[in-house]
């Protein structure tokens, strides 16, 4: 009874707001309701007993993901009325993804290609010990080249966006620590009576000297 | 209803309790507070003077790249539950298969290390 009530409370906010994600005009509104669609996703997780699944979604999809999406969303030059014109546009391309997604989700459902794949082995061990009985040894070259494929990813993610800047000031603790009395502090005698432009020499000196040897290089 | 449910009743309950505190403030706040906008009131506080544009604009690559950077660390660590979970059960085989996993993100770590793309300038 209330784990009926659960599921349609989490099943109900979660479809509300994969509404919203579509409908809303605010693409960074949009991403806020996906993450609530993501929550609602692992709290129907934990309904099933797939507590690893549900922590999984919180911790990298909420966690990660949705904050990329914000990124993009940010990172583009949104213009929002323009991205609202297009709608009667895509709207049949959209309608035909969204009916293989819904012929998909059917013959997954009850067609029999799915059948003793993906059962769990017993119900009396935890999810999370189910997947890691089998992950490691038995899908062993589906999980190392899961680890390659982070790898590409973290080396495409640097080469695409890594360039390296001029003219940065930048601190060097190294070579403040390294910085001497001798070559920092000059005692200049300044006679009696002369004017400071005759001093200039030396201050001119030393702020050189500072700038070399000093925090900012 | 299964009994490993009844191990989540107190998350339940702090959520409704938070739901429901943060709600009445804001309903509280909406219902009792004076309210008398005007467009000095609704504009865009910067500091004291007036906006120069719009908070709406593209910023740097860079905040994606560290993003990009944490997802992928974020993964490795996802993995290392189930299997410090198991691993009085796989054996030999199934702590290095996890070693041999760990070497190849180490490698990308060592890369992005040398190249400088953990530093901000």
């Amino acid at each position: 009874m209330i784990e009926a009530l659960f599921f349609y409370l989490f099943a109900g906010i979660m479809l509300a707001s994969g509404l919203m994600v579509v409908v809303s005009r605010n693409p960074v509104y949009s991403v806020l309701f996906l993450i609530l669609a993501f929550f609602n996703a692992a709290g129907l997780f934990v309904l099933i007993g797939a507590e690893f699944l549900a922590m999984l979604l919180v911790v990298v999809y909420v966690g990660a993901v949705a904050v990329l999406f914000l990124f993009v969303v940010m990172m583009l030059d949104i213009n929002f009325s323009e991205m609202r014109a297009g709608f009667q546009k895509y709207l049949p391309l959209g309608l035909i993804v969204g009916g293989i997604l819904v012929f998909e989700l059917v013959a997954a459902m009850y067609g029999d290609v799915f059948k003793g794949a993906t059962l769990p082995e017993a119900m009396d061990i935890s999810n999370t010990r189910a997947l890691g009985n089998v992950i490691y040894t038995k899908y062993m070259y589906l999980f190392q080249v899961a680890g390659l494929i982070l790898l590409v990813a973290m080396i495409g993610a640097i080469s695409l966006t890594m360039r390296k800047r001029e003219g940065v000031r930048r601190q060097s603790v190294a070579a403040q620590n390294l910085r001497s009395r001798a070559e920092t502090v000059e005692v200049v005698s300044v006679p009696s009576g002369s004017s400071p432009e005759n001093l200039s020499t030396a201050a001119v000196k030393s702020t050189k000297t500072t700038s070399r040897n000093g925090g900012n290089t | 209803m299964p009994e490993f449910l009844s191990e989540y009743l107190p998350i339940a309950i702090f959520i409704a309790i938070a739901f429901g505190l943060s709600a009445a403030f804001v309903a509280s706040a909406f219902i009792f507070g004076n309210q008398r906008p005007d467009d000095e009131k609704m504009a865009a506080y910067e500091c004291g003077f007036d906006a120069f544009e719009d908070s709406r604009r593209q910023f740097d690559v860079r905040f994606y790249l560290v993003a990009i950077l944490f997802i992928i660390f974020d993964l490795e660590v996802a993995f290392l539950f189930p299997w410090a979970v198991s691993l009085g059960g796989i054996g030999l085989f199934g702590f290095w298969s996890m070693m041999v996993f760990l070497a190849v993100l180490t490698i990308g770590f060592i890369y992005e290390w040398k190249k400088g793309a953990l530093e901000w300038e």
